[in-house]
């Protein structure tokens, strides 16, 4: 047995009255990786930002090697061996990958009093931390020119700097692809190989189980259960970290598809982008598009509503012909789109849960003379439209949006929508970041809206959701549908094969 | 083929400010010969060099996306020590700019301490700045024109090496701009900080201290330009410096700065003020109506901005990342 790297003891935090963390105690073992697990909200990223010195502890302490260690701010804790690879990427576009690793320590030339950046040893030390990671960009290229992938990659190479002891990736995952995903792993794996303790939050259990030694279950701040993996299957967990036994994660449907195409697509082209893209949407089918980051789905997407153009095909909505789509036009024929990253396209964030529901359905609550709003009605409607989605929330009018959990944030902006009286949902990665109790009652909310006649495209990377969820499944791979599977026929092996194409994945 | 055009379409776009000032030189230089004599470009550069600096020390502050309308105001203030020093207390010119320098600094950390510390808007913080230094120096002048002695205009009409000292400063200043902006920690933490200030802190970058410096830079450049432009005046008037803050915030903008924050040169800075002053030295050359100067500079300054806001869309597209390679 090796000794603890890492010790919390006895943590509490509260803010503003409410406890998040309760008396919280486990320890991470030199080369072991622990798993921690819960709902959002259980208090992850509490115990992390306390580890990482961005917030202090009311009580407890954290031991590091033994040693009693309190960080006051994000420098000490990198200072004593700590990095943390955070949920949202922490980059700066505007500076160069190199710059992004070294920006709070850039090596030095010149005397204390006048020193300037010592550019040679900053690219050297740049490529070796890039190589770790196995990221095959030049260390002067801008970030704003890197894929997401590369992007999260760069995140990691900035955790690996110095005399590393402790690492947290919290929910590393979510803007990786499959292929970089196993490449994240085996980072993880020679990590542990090095002595480091691994502190791996993740929503995917699977993921978890996978990789972790051991599993930490928190909720509403309190550890449920501590132990080596083994002693855990997933179901255990999940019922863990909800408190509840979920009957099964996906919902069942009640009705099938009808026979009526609400949404056609024929021969769509853009040079570059997509090729040759047909297909039909039936009224009342989900139907899920998958494929690896990169594969065209959200540029898919943004040409059925609108945002980009495209050269060559034809969309029809309701059997009527969009001539050239603008995201006006396709909300007018009932058209939404949920987008991958609700904080800077679905929301207003600091705006109230009223205000963001009522967006896209505003203009029907205007009077017909000067558009003076119906406020009492407008006001119940959008109650009415937040209870039905269950939004966890304490007052709709006043409580901005930017409190809410990642789950209770994708229903507003489903609200928003429903309200506006959509019936064809494009829904880009509509769990993302999402956790296990309010990713299923998104799901049953999904399945309910399809059973009444919603028609719905699921773009999502993980094939588990789109295999539970959906009618028919897509394939694509370079801006192509390569394949097209009925619910009967669902084959992960194959629809994985068929995503990564005959080009193989760097 | 293909990417041979698209090659010349992303150059062009990314030195189009540059292509805008040859193209003004061009025209103006076909309307009237003596426009592009070396000696008319060395006055086009003491003309602006005033604007210049305190557009680069904008720059820094443009690039936290802050705002300092103080600068005009802190000008006025600097000269009216450096006029009360020298006239009433008869101090020599170097103490007198060592107080103004000084001033300017003075100010600059009170602008930054608010900000950083207190968090308040950078555009209320430095508005009341505005009044309150424009008021004290109305204050200790005595709102009185106060004329200086010749010494001091010797400052902007000597040369070194054939060079007038204003742009000699104008270059010094531009180079140490350049340099802390490109090559000192400090300069790419403050392009950082005013990409994603919450990020920045969670880096570990000091960002009161980052924030508080630029606005004492600014504070700095301003000072320096209240020395030329009081050298070129040879007087303290009441109005120095009185609505320059606008000037300045243009030339930075056209030189590419953003006003949200993480985007600017201080190489642009200097290129906007050129180009403003270039535009009013030609007109001015081919007897163009004075009352049309403030139009073409308008439009200047929209056509510029305007047209950077296009590139920046145009530059994203075409580095779009491709999906699929066509067969050609």
């Amino acid at each position: 047995m090796t000794r603890p790297v890492l010790e919390f003891e006895h943590i509490d935090k509260s803010f503003f009255g409410a406890k998040v963390l309760k008396d919280v105690s486990f320890a991470v073992r030199s080369g072991a990786i622990v798993g921690l697990v819960g709902e959002n909200g259980a208090g992850k990223s509490t115990l992390m930002n306390i580890l990482s010195g961005i917030l202090t502890a009311d009580a407890g302490w954290i031991k590091v090697n033994g040693i009693p260690f309190a960080p006051q701010r994000p420098d000490e804790s990198a200072l004593a061996g700590i990095a943390l690879v955070h949920q949202e990427l922490n980059l700066f576009p505007n500076l160069s990958a190199a710059e992004n690793l070294f920006v709070a320590d850039f090596p030095r030339q010149g005397s204390k009093w006048l020193s300037w950046i010592d550019r040679a040893s900053l690219r050297t030390r740049a490529s070796e931390l890039l190589e770790q990671v196995n990221l095959d960009v030049d260390p002067g290229t801008l970030v704003e020119e890197l894929s997401p992938g590369q992007k999260q990659l760069l995140e990691i190479a900035k955790a690996l700097k110095g005399d590393l002891k402790i690492v947290a990736f919290d929910e590393p995952t979510t803007s990786l692809t499959q292929p970089e995903t196993q490449q994240l792993f085996s980072i993880i794996r020679r990590l542990k190989e090095r002595g480091v303790g691994v502190i791996y939050i993740s929503h995917n259990l699977g993921d978890v189980m996978r990789l972790c030694d051991q599993v930490v279950v928190l909720r509403d701040g309190e550890i449920q259960a501590a132990g080596d993996k083994d002693s855990f299957t997933i179901p255990d967990v999940i019922q863990l970290m909800v408190g509840r036994e979920l009957e099964t994660l996906f919902p069942r449907r009640r009705n099938t598809p009808q026979d009526v195409p609400v949404l056609q697509v024929r021969h769509l082209s853009q040079p570059g982008i997509v090729h040759e893209v047909s297909f039909t949407l039936r009224r009342g089918e989900m139907l899920g598009i998958s494929g690896l980051m990169g594969s065209g789905r959200t540029e898919l997407a943004r040409i059925l509503f609108g945002l980009d153009s495209y050269e060559r095909g034809e969309i029809l909505v309701e059997g009527e012909t969009v001539s050239a789509p603008s995201p006006r036009k396709c909300v007018d024929r009932g058209m939404a789109f949920l987008t991958e990253d609700r904080s800077l396209e679905g929301l207003m964030p600091s705006a109230s849960i009223e205000e963001n529901v009522a967006l896209v359905g505003l203009e029907e609550f205007g009077s017909r003379f000067l558009g003076v709003l119906k406020r009492e009605t407008l006001k119940d409607r959008v109650g009415e439209v937040v209870r039905e989605l269950s939004v966890d929330c304490r007052r709709i009018d006043r409580q901005s949006v930017k409190t809410l959990s990642g789950g209770n944030q994708q229903k507003v902006v489903l609200g928003k929508w429903l309200l506006g009286g959509s019936r064809i949902l494009l829904l880009d990665e509509p769990t993302r970041g999402v956790d296990v109790g309010a990713r299923y009652e998104i799901y049953q909310k999904l399945v309910e809206l399809a059973d009444e006649g919603v028609s719905m495209i699921v773009i999502s990377s993980d094939l588990e959701e789109l295999v539970g969820l959906c009618d028919r499944i897509l394939v694509m791979s370079r801006g192509e549908i390569r394949a097209s599977v009925d619910r009967q026929d669902f084959d992960r092996k194959e629809m994985l094969q068929a995503a990564i194409g005959e080009e193989r994945l760097t | 083929m293909r990417a041979a055009r698209w090659n010349v379409s992303k150059l062009g776009l990314t030195y189009a400010p540059a292509l805008l000032y040859i193209g003004v030189v061009g025209t103006f230089g076909i309307l009237s010969p003596s426009f592009l004599s070396i000696e008319n470009f060395l006055n086009i550069f003491v003309q602006c060099s005033a604007v210049a600096i305190v557009a680069i020390g904008m720059t820094f502050v443009l690039l936290t996306a802050g705002i300092d309308l103080s600068v005009g105001s802190i000008m006025f203030l600097c000269s009216a020590i450096a006029g009360v020093s020298v006239v009433r207390g008869d101090l020599p010119i170097s103490l007198a700019l060592l107080f103004m320098v000084i001033g300017g600094l003075f100010c600059g950390v009170v602008n930054g301490y608010f900000i950083a510390r207190k968090g308040m808007a950078p555009f209320i913080v430095t508005l009341s700045m505005l009044f309150v230094a424009r008021g004290s120096g109305l204050w200790i002048t005595q709102t009185r024109a106060m004329n200086l002695p010749d010494t001091f205009r010797q400052l902007a009409t000597t040369r070194v090496l054939g060079i007038p000292v204003p742009v000699l400063v104008l270059a010094i200043v531009l180079i140490t701009a350049h340099l802390i902006l490109t090559r000192t920690v400090f300069g790419r933490q403050l392009y950082a900080v005013g990409n994603n200030p919450v990020a920045a802190e969670r880096a570990g970058i000091d960002v009161p201290m980052v924030l508080i410096a630029v606005y004492m830079i600014s504070g700095t450049c301003a000072s320096i330009g209240g020395m030329l432009t009081l050298a070129q005046l040879a007087a303290v008037s009441p109005n120095l410096g009185q609505g320059r803050e606008l000037d300045v915030i243009a030339a930075a903008v056209l030189g590419g700065a953003s006003l949200f924050g993480g985007r600017g040169t201080a190489f642009g800075a200097v290129l906007g003020a050129v180009l403003v002053e270039t535009v009013r030295n030609g007109m001015n050359m081919v007897d163009a109506n004075p009352y049309v100067y403030p139009v073409i500079i308008g439009l200047i300054i929209f056509a510029a901005v305007f047209l950077d806001s296009n590139r920046h869309r145009q530059l994203a597209r075409l580095r779009k990342r491709k999906i699929r390679t066509e067969a050609s």
